[in-house]
């Protein structure tokens, strides 16, 4: 579904992304793993659209999607939660999902009718927070949320857009042991129904929930394998997994 | 919620009961006075839709007011002085330009987006001083206010109860699109423009309309202030004009229904207290406004503010 060639992106003299090829196949999970400074993020941004290649390509269904900018990447199906929390920190959780609903509901040149009562946009909404377990808090300001349930918005903002490809920055970033455990559930939960790129640290989220992993290094993909054959891996273990192991 | 619904209420009884008030103690001036701040309430209205609520900080907001008043102006200059013409003439030439500068400078952004809104204002006021036909820097008179069927504003009570109802109109017609499913738009580009992006939202075109709304709003205003002042001048679109416009804002409270009002009102009313006592009143507004600005973090609207969750 998702074809990477050649994808290569250099900040200076540092290349951050360095010819990367890279497949995903509908409806699987694939998680790329590296260690800190890998160049993992400034992959996801630029699958995401939010950060142009020096050189390659990124095919999306057969279509040259590379030039795409991200909201039109959006509304072809791909969505995507930052490492970084990004929510709107003035808006209720329900308003935060309905403004991703809203986003795939046609133009917004409709300036009359007040969106709080408007069924097609907080029905959803309310559908997509009781999937990720916000149900409760849909009437609370983001920005009075914890650390761990403004992770789960990022996730209902994403489904909420109906998304045919999941980009996961680090989804469990800064997440107690308690909290993880709610998040890579909610993950497995998502599995085989979406397609799903997944940037994570946490190892034990990564061979749980990955059907096939790829190794960055500088910028580099030096392996793409299943989880239990990537756990065997030896370059990467030298590379990687060492440290941890 | 239902205290702000009864202080809007009492505001407005306050609002419609001042002229027979203020004549019947013989003080006419007054009259002036408020409906002067309300014509610049709907201006600041107007700029708050794309500042506070837009995030975007225009500063040439008065070049609408210029505009507005120019169309009054030109028009009565020619004999033409039906109201309905002038006054559309007023709101469509505004949304005119609007469209124009807003193409070019809301694709740019913090300083950026200030200095090019800036440089398109103080283009528009130097043409005003060199349009020498129709008084150039010193302005002119206009021959005769604008005019309707039965509404006649050379009565000073009308054309105070027609500025009421416009401003009170402003102030409804905002807090409609600030909730639609457009306002939803431009308030969450503000907030965060990465996260819109992500989801699916170009913000420039709901930005550019908002721009083009708020112009065509303060084109309305200038068509009401000139026929205030009776007089036409460049000074409608001086910089300054556009800070003061800009400080009703922020000083009222940006992004809230009442902040612009409250703002005009506040502002203008000590100013023309300071204006009284002294001439050198801006040595005494300017720190006043400093103060205001570093206590009142949600401007004088944030007095009723209630955190929600």
């Amino acid at each position: 579904m998702l074809e990477i060639r050649g994808l290569t992106k250099s900040f200076g003299a540092l290349r951050a992304t360095d010819a990367v090829d890279l497949d995903v196949q509908e409806g699987e999970t694939l998680a790329i793993i590296g260690p800190n400074g890998a160049g993992k993020t400034t992959l996801i941004s630029q699958l995401a659209g939010n950060l142009r290649p020096d050189a390659g390509t990124i095919r999306f269904a057969g279509e040259d999607i590379t030039r795409l900018p991200a909201p039109k990447r959006s509304r072809k199906g791909f969505a995507r939660s930052f490492q970084i929390t990004s929510v709107y920190p003035d808006f209720t959780a329900l308003e935060n999902v309905a403004l991703a609903v809203q986003a795939h509901a046609g133009h917004s040149f409709r300036f009359w009718r007040p969106t709080r009562g408007d069924a097609a946009l907080t029905g959803p909404a309310r559908r997509v927070l009781e999937e990720v377990g916000l149900g409760a808090r849909s009437d609370v300001l983001a920005v009075n949320m914890s650390h761990g349930e403004h992770r789960q918005l990022e996730v209902a903002m994403a489904l909420a857009t109906r998304p045919r490809l999941l980009l996961l920055d680090e989804p469990m970033a800064g997440m107690g042991i308690e909290e993880s455990q709610l998040m890579i559930s909610l993950l497995a939960s998502l599995k085989g129904g979406h397609t799903i790129v997944l940037v994570e640290h946490d190892m034990d989220a990564v061979f749980r929930l990955a059907d096939r992993i790829a190794v960055l290094v500088y910028g580099r993909v030096i392996a793409t394998d299943s989880p239990e054959k990537i756990k065997m891996n030896e370059e990467v273990r030298k590379a990687y997994l060492g440290e941890e192991a | 919620m239902k205290s702000r619904i009864i202080l809007w209420i009492l505001t407005v009884a306050l609002l419609i009961a001042l002229p027979p008030a203020v004549l019947a103690i013989g003080q006419p001036f007054y009259l002036d006075l408020v409906r002067r701040v309300m014509i610049f309430a709907i201006a600041a209205i107007s700029l708050n839709l794309i500042l506070g609520y837009g995030g975007l900080v225009s500063f040439g907001h008065a070049a609408y007011l210029g505009i507005g008043g120019y169309a009054v102006g030109i028009l009565g200059f020619y004999g033409f002085h039906n109201g309905w013409l002038q006054w559309g003439v007023a709101i469509g030439a505004s949304a005119l330009v609007a469209a124009a500068i807003g193409a070019v400078s809301v694709r740019t952004s913090g300083i950026y987006f200030i200095m090019i809104t800036l440089a398109f204002t103080q283009m528009l006021y130097y043409l005003g001083i060199s349009l020498e036909e129709y008084g150039g820097d010193d302005g002119m008179r206009l021959k005769a206010r604008s005019q309707f069927p039965l509404i006649d504003l050379g009565d000073p009570v009308v054309f105070y109860y027609l500025v009421l109802a416009f401003m009170l109109l402003s102030v409804y017609f905002t807090y409609r699109i600030v909730n639609s499913r457009f306002g939803m738009v431009l308030r969450a580009a503000k907030s965060n423009e990465a996260r819109s992006r992500a989801i699916g939202f170009s913000p420039y075109p709901y930005r550019l309309a908002a721009f083009v709304i708020a112009g065509a709003m303060c084109g309305l205003a200038g068509a009401l202030l000139v026929n205030h002042t009776n007089y036409l001048t460049p000074d409608f679109m001086h910089w300054t004009r556009s800070g003061e416009v800009m400080f009703m804002v922020i000083l009222g409270g940006m992004a809230s229904t009442a902040g612009p009002v409250l703002g005009a009102f506040a502002l203008l009313l000590v100013e023309d207290l300071l204006s009284g006592w002294t001439e050198h009143w801006q040595v005494i507004l300017g720190p006043l406004l400093i103060l205001s600005v570093v206590f009142f973090r949600r401007g004088l609207a944030g007095m009723f503010y209630k955190p929600d969750a």
